[in-house]
């Protein structure tokens, strides 16, 4: 653990990317405390400039403040961006391990799956099934984690096939475990460290994909996220550029600090990467 | 396995992927609240009892799950994707019209991403390092965090809210009327900026795969025998390595059609390209749940198709490859 912060800690990159990842989240924790009237109340004239009397980025098209509204919908981004990424590792690594340590028929189906949601238009798969759920957060968050899975579930299985034959597994076999407990308290602890790293990356993913879903309109009608802030603002772009700018930038620096955190994890926890 | 069993088990392969996706819209539809009577009630404004039962006899919804079923995959097999709630028509004619624009798009986007990829990637591969190197990750870096609709967006700000060079909107200039080699030149000034968009994306990853090839080809016998044989180190670069670089692109452009067209959706959106993405959008905003479907249906077609020729073209291109595995 301590080799593991020392080489984390080491590069710079990943140590920004922590940094700004804090900012966003007490901005996400905090925005309730610092705005309590909600991103939706009106505070004055619509498309203010930045820098207008208590406006620090200005306001949108209907007159409501920016800020309020970029610190809002952080946590509609982290939200759906972490418990998305928490469902699709869920499925992920009980399918994955269940394929990988089996073998067999089972593995086969699993690789079929894969492949077919590799084929497939993810986006618009998803576009269909939060459509058919009807537009909320929850439609988001299991739409996102179904479509991500495979993912997980390639990674989970890699390790657990070339887990499955160590001597420790052939030892906890002998000592009489179950099946159950050995892929749980003896493979999976050992297959850690590629998950993680996987998480890490799909966290940025899937909030690029809930941007995505709510510029079009699919997200939370009674939610306002940095997706929806963009597409609500599109007629404004020509005469009020901060509408649109600032909300995608917030999307950018955040997925950015979480594309530096999963390259250091993975520098960190993959010593074939270190250099 | 030689080439035409290899050709053969990868159209079985496809077939079976249609099969899947058909299977799977099958099940989608059952996601939605209510069912077709229920929506066609809906529109015509009123129901009983009696309306609604001869609705589901008449769709078939009274029937048995595996009737219906099967009803459902023959009719797709003949190419009947159910009718559009809002536009009254057949969802294929629907889909087919907007086809060619999403198509002519992609096309156009994916050979901007190859070309400027494999430029950017040879001059990279020239000196490992160097700064073009640098700019190169930094680049892809911001791309994979920016949103693509996003990324256009800006691009529309800049190019055509500021400085008036592109146009914004979309296919051709509307109420000109041009005809000929006019429209043709006015259609490709407005697909530069959806176009590049969607490239931009991909251009990097291209470019970071050519570099790679480039480096590893470079040191294969084959390109020392050229070089021993005095040919130019130009032709070298060109004829030799690049022509061997190239290959694993193919296989690359196969696997990022689905990514391609799914940020074809919404590029199609910010720039308003009358394409299938739009389509999607408006089958999402009026709740045409069976145009939204045939879209999902149509374009997993179409990139399992591509997947296969590119597939068929690797194995021409690079006869050492171990088919089938």
């Amino acid at each position: 653990m301590r080799n593991f912060l020392r080489v984390f800690l080491s590069r710079p990159i990943p140590l920004v990317g922590l940094v700004i990842f804090a900012v966003v989240v007490a901005l996400a924790l905090l925005a309730p405390l610092l705005f309590a009237r909600g991103p939706f109340t009106i505070v004055g004239m619509p498309l203010l400039p930045p820098g207008a009397p208590g406006l620090l980025v200005g306001s949108d098209v209907l007159g409501r403040d920016m800020a309020v509204g970029l610190a809002y919908g952080a946590r509609i981004s982290l939200l759906v961006g972490i418990t998305s990424t928490l469902g699709a590792v869920g499925i992920g690594v009980l399918l994955g391990a269940v394929a990988g340590y089996y073998g067999g028929w089972l593995d086969d189906l699993l690789m079929r799956v894969t492949e077919f949601f590799q084929i497939i238009p993810s986006f618009v798969l998803l576009m269909v099934l939060v459509a058919f759920m009807q537009p909320s957060l929850s439609s988001t968050v299991i739409g996102i984690a179904l479509i991500t899975w495979p993912q997980v579930a390639r990674v989970v299985r890699g390790e657990f096939l070339s887990l499955r034959g160590r001597e420790f597994v052939q030892a906890a076999r002998t000592l009489g475990m179950g099946d159950a407990r050995i892929i749980f308290t003896q493979v999976l602890p050992n297959a850690l460290p590629p998950i993680i790293v996987v998480g890490s990356m799909m966290v940025g993913s899937a909030i690029l994909t809930e941007s995505a879903l709510s510029f079009l309109g699919l997200g939370d009608p009674n939610l306002l996220s940095w997706g929806s802030m963009i597409g609500g603002s599109r007629s404004a772009m020509w005469v009020a550029w901060w509408t649109t700018v600032l909300p995608g930038l917030a999307i950018m620096i955040t997925v950015l600090a979480l594309n530096f955190i999963g390259d250091g994890l993975n520098d960190a926890l993959n010593p074939r990467r270190r250099r | 396995m030689n080439r035409l069993t290899y050709i053969g088990a990868r159209l079985i392969k496809t077939v079976l992927i249609t099969i899947a996706v058909v299977l799977l819209s099958f099940f989608l539809v059952r996601l939605a609240p209510g069912d077709t009577a229920t929506v066609m009630a809906g529109q015509a404004g009123f129901a009983d009892e009696a309306f609604m039962k001869s609705l589901r006899a008449e769709y078939g919804l009274d029937q048995p799950l595996p009737v219906q079923l099967w009803k459902y995959l023959s009719a797709v097999a003949q190419g009947d994707l159910g009718s559009s709630f809002v536009r009254r028509q057949p969802v294929v004619d629907v889909i087919l019209e907007r086809l060619p624009n999403t198509l002519l798009l992609n096309a156009f986007a994916l050979l901007v991403a190859i070309a400027g990829g494999v430029a950017m990637g040879m001059m990279a591969a020239r000196r490992p390092g160097s700064a073009t190197d640098a700019a190169m990750t930094v680049l892809s870096m911001l791309f994979y965090a920016m949103p693509q609709f996003w990324l256009g967006m800006m691009a529309m700000l800049v190019f055509s809210v500021w400085l008036g060079w592109l146009p914004p909107f979309g296919l051709e200039t509307m109420g000109a009327d041009y005809t000929g080699l006019t429209r043709i030149g006015d259609i490709a000034v407005h697909m530069i900026l959806p176009g590049v968009t969607l490239a931009l994306y991909f251009m990097a990853s291209y470019a970071r795969l050519t570099r790679t090839a480039m480096i590893e080809v470079a040191d294969q016998d084959f390109v020392k025998t050229a070089r021993a044989k005095g040919i130019s180190e130009g032709q070298v670069a060109r004829r030799h390595i690049l022509r061997n670089a190239l290959v694993p692109l193919i296989t690359f452009a196969g696997l990022q059609s689905a990514i391609l067209v799914g940020g074809s959706v919404l590029v199609e959106n910010v720039f308003s390209w009358p394409g299938v993405g739009t389509l999607a959008y408006e089958a999402v905003t009026t709740r045409d749940n069976p145009l939204l479907l045939g879209i999902f249906i149509v374009t997993a077609v179409l990139v399992s198709l591509f997947n296969l020729a590119t597939d068929i073209a690797y194995s021409i291109a690079d006869p050492r490859v171990e088919l089938g595995r």
